[in-house]
C-alpha cells in the first residue's frame, strides 16, 4: 500500500510540482515563530471564504434572481428548503464576520508595519482584496430584493451619478435601467457569483504567493530571513506545517464557536446583520425613512454623508477607501512594529482606531446636526492619520511642525468657513476642537517633548 | 478640551427619540399559545392577508396539529392542507375597500418586531372624523387605512384626553403603559417656559366586546406569539440545534489546543 502511494506520489511530482507547492507553502515555508493573536485573521479569511463560497453555491440553487421571485425564493429557503435556514444564515453571518476577520487583519498590518518594504505588494494586493470584497457585498446585499436592499442600491449606484459629466451614463450603464429594477438584479447576481469570486480567488492566491515570496512579518517587525543557520533556514522560523496549520486549527474551532454564537442565537445581531427594513420586499415607490448601509461600509458612508456637497462627499469616501494604496510610500520609517516606535505614533494609531468605529457608528444614525458635525470632524482626523505617517516617517524640525501647524489651521479655517452655517456657528466651533486638539498634540507635543515621538531600539531576535 | 467634547455630547444623542412600546414578551415553547394564535389569525387576518410564503400543514406539524386538525379549525373552504396561505380576496377589491393592498405577514414579525405589533393592535380607538372610513385610528400607526378587525372581541376603545396645562408647546407621545383595563399614553409635554411636564391620556374601552380589556390582551399576545413563529419557523428548532452544535464546537476547541499545545513543546 505505502509503496503503491509513495509510486503515485512519484509519478505526480514528475508531472506536476505537488511535492514542491506542499513544501514552499507549508512543510518548509518558515514562519516567525512570535505570531500572536492578530495572526489567527489571515488564515481565518481562508475559512470565510471558502465557507461563503460553498454556502453560496448552494444558496445559488434555489435562488431566483428576478425582481418578481426574488424575495419568495429567500422566504423558500428560510421555510421550505431542508437546512435552507442554516445555509442562509452561514452565508449572511458569513458575510458580516468575513468582514470583522479582514479589518482586523488589516489593522494587524498596520500595527506591525507589514505594509512596508519589502512587503508593499501583498499590502497592494490585500487592499485589491477589501475592494473586490467591498463589491461583493455590495452586489449580494440587493438579492434578497427587501427595501434595503434596493434602496441601498439606488443609493450606492446613484453616487457614482455625481461624477461630472459621465456620471449619470454611468450609473445608467451600471443598472442597466433608469432605475434599479429586475435588470439590475440579474447583472448583480452575475457579479455577485462569477465575476467577483473569480477575481477574489486570484487575488488571494497572488496575496499568498507574494506572502511566501517575501516571508511573513510578525509582532517584532524583524526580519527573521536575517538570521540563518547553516543549512539556510531561519532560527527564529518554524515550518508553517505542523505548527502554525495545529495553531490556526485551534483559532479557526473558536472562531467558529463564536461564529455559531452568532449564527444560532442572533442571526439578525439586533439588526446589524440582517436590516429589519430588509423584511419588507423592495417597493420602488416607498422610501424607507432611512436608508442605512451594513455596518461594515457605515465608516465610509459617515464620511460621505458629512459632507454637504455631494461631489465632494463621494471624491473623499473614494479617497478614504484607496489612499490605504498608498501606505507603504506615506508610512517610511525604518521601525516597523509598533512595539518600537514612539508613544505619539501608537496614541494616533489609537486615535485613529477609535475615531474609524465612532465614524461607523455614526453612519448607521439619522443625520442630524450634531451627528454631522461630529461625523466631519472624524472625517478630519481620520484623513490626519495619514499625514501623521508622512510626518513622523523621519525626525522634523520645530520649524517643520511649527510650518504644518499653521497651513493646517489655515486650511481647516477655509473648509470651515466656506461651510459656515450661522446657525451652527456654536456647533462648529466646539467640534474644532477635534482637529485643533490634533494639531496640538500630535504636531506640537513632539518639539515640546521629543522623547515622546523617540523609537525604541529594535532588537536582533524575535521577543 | 475634555470638558469642551463633553459639551457636544447633548447635541449628539438628542437623536429622535424612540416610542416605548408594551413589551409583548413572545415565548415559542408555549405550543397552546401559538394554536391560539393560529386561530386568531386565521379567523381575523387571512381573509384580508395573506400569508404566502407558509403552507398551512407546516403550522400543523410544527404546532402539533394533525392534518385532520388543521382542515377543520384552520382552513377555509375549498382549501388544502399542502395550500400557502393566500388571500381571501382579490387584490382589486382589497384596493378599493382600503386604498393599499394589505401587506402580506408572512415575515410582519421581523419587519415591525413583536413589540410593535403587540402595541399596535391594542391601540385602535374610536374617531369619528368623517376622513377615518371605518371610524377608528391608531395611537403606533396613525391614520392606518386598516380597521379595527377584533373590535368584537376588545369593543370600542375611547380615547380619554388627560389634563393639560394651558400653555404647552409641544406634544409628543413617548411610552405605553397596559395599566388595569386601560392603556396608558405616557405624552411629553414642553410647556412655553421650557420646562417639561408629563400628561397622561388613556384609551378606555367604553363599549364592551366578548373579551375582558386583560383576556383581550392575553389573546393578542398570542396571535403576536404567533406572528413571530410565522416570521422564522426555523425558530422552533434553532436554538435546539445552536446548543449541540456549540456543545460539538467547544469540545473540538479543547482538543484542537491540547493537540497545538503538545506540538508546540518543542518550540522555544
Amino acid at each position: 500500500m505505502k509503496a503503491l502511494l509513495t509510486g503515485l506520489l512519484e509519478w505526480t511530482d514528475a508531472r506536476f510540482p505537488l511535492t514542491k507547492m506542499w513544501n514552499e507553502h507549508l512543510a518548509k515555508y518558515y514562519a516567525p515563530k512570535n505570531f500572536n493573536f492578530w495572526y489567527f485573521f489571515g488564515s481565518l479569511a481562508i475559512l470565510a471564504l471558502v465557507m461563503q463560497i460553498l454556502t453560496g453555491i448552494w444558496l445559488a440553487m434555489h435562488y431566483k434572481p428576478s425582481a418578481e421571485h426574488a424575495f419568495a425564493s429567500v422566504e423558500y429557503i428560510m421555510r421550505e428548503v431542508p437546512w435552507g435556514w442554516t445555509i442562509r444564515y452561514m452565508h449572511s453571518t458569513g458575510s458580516s464576520f468575513f468582514f470583522v476577520i479582514v479589518y482586523l487583519h488589516m489593522f494587524r498590518g498596520l500595527m506591525y508595519g507589514s505594509y512596508k518594504h519589502p512587503r508593499e505588494l501583498i499590502w497592494i494586493l490585500g487592499m485589491m482584496i477589501f475592494l473586490a470584497l467591498m463589491a461583493e457585498a455590495f452586489f449580494g446585499y440587493l438579492l434578497p430584493w427587501g427595501q434595503m436592499s434596493f434602496w441601498g442600491a439606488q443609493v450606492i449606484v446613484s453616487l457614482f451619478g455625481a461624477v461630472p459629466w459621465v456620471g449619470e451614463t454611468l450609473a445608467l450603464w451600471m443598472r442597466g435601467d433608469y432605475v434599479v429594477s429586475d435588470a439590475t438584479l440579474n447583472r448583480f447576481y452575475s457579479f455577485h457569483i462569477v465575476a467577483v469570486p473569480l477575481v477574489l480567488l486570484g487575488l488571494v492566491a497572488a496575496h499568498i504567493m507574494a506572502l511566501h515570496e517575501v516571508g511573513s512579518n510578525n509582532p517584532d517587525g524583524i526580519e527573521i530571513k536575517k538570521n540563518k543557520n547553516a543549512e539556510g533556514v531561519p532560527q527564529d522560523g518554524i515550518p508553517f506545517h505542523p505548527y502554525y496549520t495545529v495553531k490556526d486549527i485551534a483559532g479557526m474551532m473558536v472562531f467558529l464557536f463564536l461564529f455559531a454564537l452568532v449564527m444560532f442565537f442572533a442571526p439578525d445581531f439586533f439588526g446589524w446583520f440582517l436590516e429589519r427594513a430588509n423584511f419588507t420586499p423592495a417597493d420602488p415607490l416607498k422610501t424607507p425613512e432611512h436608508i442605512v448601509p451594513l455596518w461594515y461600509f457605515t465608516p465610509y458612508y459617515a464620511i460621505l454623508r458629512a459632507i454637504p456637497d455631494k461631489l465632494t462627499g463621494v471624491l473623499a469616501m473614494g479617497v478614504a477607501v484607496l489612499i490605504f494604496f498608498f501606505l507603504p510610500w506615506l508610512d517610511r520609517h525604518p521601525v516597523k512594529s509598533i512595539r518600537y516606535r514612539s508613544t505619539l505614533y501608537r496614541l494616533a494609531l489609537a486615535v485613529f482606531a477609535v475615531g474609524f468605529v465612532t465614524l461607523g457608528y455614526l453612519g448607521t444614525q439619522p443625520p442630524t446636526p450634531g451627528m454631522s458635525e461630529l461625523g466631519l470632524r472624524l472625517g478630519e482626523l481620520y484623513f490626519l492619520w495619514f499625514l501623521t505617517l508622512w510626518v513622523y516617517s523621519k525626525d522634523r524640525s520645530a520649524k517643520y511642525y511649527g510650518r504644518l501647524v499653521v497651513v493646517l489651521l489655515v486650511l481647516m479655517l477655509i473648509g470651515d468657513w466656506r461651510r459656515f452655517d450661522p446657525s451652527q456657528g456654536a456647533l462648529m466651533a466646539v467640534s474644532a476642537l477635534l482637529p485643533v486638539g490634533y494639531f496640538l498634540v500630535f504636531y506640537l507635543l513632539p518639539v515640546f517633548r521629543p522623547g515622546l515621538n523617540a523609537s525604541k531600539p529594535v532588537p536582533e531576535r524575535v521577543t | 478640551m475634555l470638558a469642551a467634547l463633553l459639551a457636544t455630547l447633548p447635541v449628539v444623542s438628542m437623536a429622535v427619540a424612540e416610542l416605548e412600546l408594551l413589551e409583548a414578551k413572545p415565548d415559542l415553547n408555549d405550543k397552546a399559545s401559538l394554536q391560539r394564535g393560529a386561530r386568531l389569525f386565521v379567523n381575523f387576518c387571512v381573509s384580508c392577508h395573506s400569508a404566502s410564503y407558509m403552507r398551512y400543514n407546516r403550522i400543523g406539524r410544527d404546532l402539533g396539529l394533525s392534518d385532520n386538525h388543521v382542515r377543520e379549525n384552520l382552513l377555509f373552504a375549498g382549501d388544502k392542507v399542502v395550500d400557502k396561505m393566500d388571500v381571501a380576496i382579490p387584490t382589486g377589491t382589497a384596493n378599493t375597500w382600503f386604498g393599499v393592498p394589505p401587506p402580506d405577514l408572512s415575515v410582519i414579525a421581523r419587519a415591525r418586531g413583536a413589540d410593535w405589533l403587540y402595541s399596535y393592535l391594542v391601540t385602535f380607538y374610536k374617531d369619528d372624523n368623517p376622513a377615518r372610513p371605518f371610524g377608528v385610528n391608531n395611537v403606533v400607526f396613525p391614520e392606518v387605512a386598516m380597521p379595527h378587525v377584533l373590535w368584537s372581541q376588545q369593543g370600542i376603545p375611547e380615547y380619554v384626553t388627560g389634563d393639560r396645562p394651558e400653555n404647552v408647546e409641544s406634544d409628543q407621545l413617548h411610552a405605553l403603559e397596559a395599566s388595569g383595563e386601560d392603556i396608558l399614553l405616557h405624552r411629553h409635554l414642553v410647556l412655553s417656559d421650557g420646562s417639561a411636564v408629563e400628561a397622561i391620556d388613556r384609551l378606555k374601552v367604553v363599549q364592551a366586546g366578548i373579551m375582558e380589556p386583560g383576556q383581550f390582551r392575553k389573546a393578542v399576545r398570542d396571535l403576536v406569539n404567533f406572528l413571530v413563529y410565522l416570521g422564522e419557523p426555523a425558530q422552533l428548532v434553532r436554538y435546539k440545534i445552536g446548543i449541540w452544535v456549540l456543545v460539538f464546537l467547544a469540545v473540538l476547541s479543547v482538543l484542537s489546543y491540547s493537540l497545538y499545545r503538545e506540538y508546540w513543546k518543542d518550540v522555544h
